[in-house]
């Protein structure tokens, strides 16, 4: 058994160990400080440089609007509410709909794509119509979910579930496609009956494809919802940007987007808590956080 | 262990498996193939690389459909994946994402088994293989040696008595080889399932095997069978060494030495 030793177990840390370790994270946090500060002056250039550009009226803030009109305007929405409302119901709205088309979106791409990925007969029928819907631009849609559901937000979700759907239904569909026919035989010998196959090796599998598309979903479902909302609407943050544009008031819109970039973060580093809970058992070399985007 | 059964655990009865290819033609991988095992038996085939050896386990393990002749297990022909089977791949198959204690409980509980007795059954061969303390683990954080080890104890728990093995340990390096294969004969002494074990080691074969068949560059059909009566048990590191041993390896490899000839002419023909 002596290629046991392989397995570094933490219980077993030496001294040294703990030393070297205590080390490393010490450079680890002198790098990240430095980066963080890199970062901060490149916020605070452009958005100086902007701010300035705009009191030495080198550009024109009634198109281009200024950094501490955004600031006003956000502090204006969050004492005084706006025109069709306090701001947090606004935002409210906005993540309802999201949420609601990324909820009912992805759960129906990853059944229809695993479906469709394990079953042949299922793909060969229906894939002529997935592809045929998916080459429909889908933001022409949320013209027509406007007629049909008029301002309220079903419409919107409407949209968010078409634009998440395709995404995530591809993913699953390949994911599927892609599951280590090794494992597969290696269950079905152990004594698994279909059903299990996919429940146990074939969606396990396929979901480090699955989570990715979902990064990209909610996205997505913003998009939608906010789209949705600029189309027409009586609550929302697309309302408010939309309204804002048609008072050439250049710092809602910049206002209005801020605020949908917070909620989309906020939103992406959930799925990241998500993805490391459901991926633990994945090697964690390529889990390093600093190294991709 | 040349006694005559009436039903032997494995037979196949002039065996052909064609293949389509996806340029629409066919690909003939086993002609004609006869092969009985005995109850306990440990058989072992060895040939030239593309001799369709692995697809005559397939053939047992009902993943596979023979195009012509009959398989039988216990006298019946086999139809789909059958219980008494266990199979132990070439290429990793233990399941990533699953701990080294349900990779082994997943056999009883995909057959159906309550989890407590499942787990308890995967703790008892995971000490068998020397894998206690490592339940939590998964399996990327295991040695390749390791990995093979919770393979193996995940194919037994099943208690299958039919076990098929395709290069179960071509991917170690020698030592952890011969360790491993000194710990299969140990587990398969305490069950003694009938094994079908293929691989391109005549050395491996030999050392493990009841009974060593050749077959020919492929297609493969049968081109003999010796009988291996070195005395059990054996210790591989040391068994290669008696002069029995390399006597039989002398006689197998004259059978075997114009096969692997042929396929590497072949090869080298092609990448010409």
């Amino acid at each position: 058994m002596s290629e046991q030793t392989a397995v570094s177990d933490p219980r077993e840390a030496t001294p040294r160990d703990t030393q070297t370790a205590a080390a490393a994270r010490r450079r680890r946090l002198r790098g990240r400080a430095t980066i963080l500060s890199i970062q901060a002056v490149l916020v605070v250039a452009v958005l100086g440089s902007w701010e300035l550009a705009a009191r030495q009226k080198w550009i024109d803030t009634f198109l281009y609007g200024q950094p501490s009109g955004v600031w006003k305007q956000l502090v204006d929405w969050f004492e005084h509410g706006t025109e069709v409302g306090s701001i947090w119901q606004q935002f409210e709205v906005t993540l309802e709909e999201a949420l609601l088309g990324f909820l009912i979106g992805s759960v129906a791409g990853i059944v229809l794509g695993v479906a469709l990925g394990r079953v042949r007969i299922l793909a060969a029928v229906f894939g002529p119509f997935i592809k045929l819907f998916n080459s429909i631009p889908r933001i022409v849609l949320a013209a027509i979910f406007a007629l049909w559901f008029g301002l309220a937000i079903p419409g919107k979700v409407a949209t968010a579930v078409v634009l998440v759907f395709f995404v995530v239904f591809f993913n699953a569909f390949q994911g599927t496609r892609e599951v280590d026919r090794n494992l597969i035989a290696n269950a079905r010998i152990l004594g698994a009956s279909p059903w299990k196959v996919t429940t146990q090796v074939v969606i396990p599998s396929a979901f480090t494809w699955i989570i990715a598309s979902l990064h990209v979903a909610f996205g997505f479902a913003l998009i939608g919802a906010v789209v949705g909302e600029i189309i027409g609407a009586q609550h929302g943050l697309g309302l408010l940007i939309n309204q804002a544009k048609g008072n050439f008031n250049p710092n809602g819109v910049y206002a209005g987007t801020v605020l949908v970039a917070v909620m989309a973060l906020a939103a992406e580093f959930l799925l990241t808590v998500l993805e490391r809970r459901l991926l633990a058992w994945r090697p964690s070399n390529d889990r390093d956080p600093e190294s991709g985007l | 262990m040349t006694q005559s059964e009436a039903t032997p655990p494995i037979e196949l009865r002039g065996v052909t498996k064609r293949f389509r290819t996806p340029d629409g033609s066919t690909y003939t991988a086993l002609r004609d193939i006869d092969l009985t095992v005995a109850p306990g038996e440990f058989c072992a085939v060895v040939g030239p690389t593309g001799c369709g050896k692995s697809t005559t386990l397939s053939l047992i393990s009902g993943l596979e459909e023979a195009s012509t002749g009959t398989v039988t297990i216990d006298g019946r022909p086999v139809g789909g994946i059958d219980r008494r089977v266990g199979f132990m791949f070439q290429q990793d198959a233990v399941f990533p994402w699953k701990s080294v204690l349900t990779n082994v409980a997943a056999g009883p509980l995909f057959r159906g088994a309550a989890r407590r007795e499942a787990i308890d059954r995967s703790r008892d061969w995971l000490r068998r293989v020397g894998l206690s303390g490592f339940e939590g683990h998964y399996p990327h954080q295991l040695s390749g040696g390791m990995r093979k080890r919770v393979a193996l104890a995940q194919t037994l728990i099943n208690e299958p008595r039919i076990l098929l093995m395709d290069e179960p340990f071509s991917a170690l390096d020698v030592q952890t080889r011969q360790i491993m294969s000194d710990e299969l004969l140990d587990l398969w002494e305490l069950t003694r399932p009938s094994v079908v074990f293929v691989t391109h080691d005549l050395e491996e074969a030999i050392a493990l095997a009841d009974k060593v068949v050749v077959l020919t560059v492929g297609p493969g059909r049968v081109k003999d069978v010796f009988p291996i009566d070195l005395p059990r048990p054996r210790r591989v590191q040391e068994i290669k060494f008696e002069p029995r041993f390399v006597a039989l390896y002398e006689r197998i490899w004259n059978s075997l030495r114009d096969e692997v000839q042929a396929a590497y002419t072949r090869t080298a023909g092609e990448a010409a």
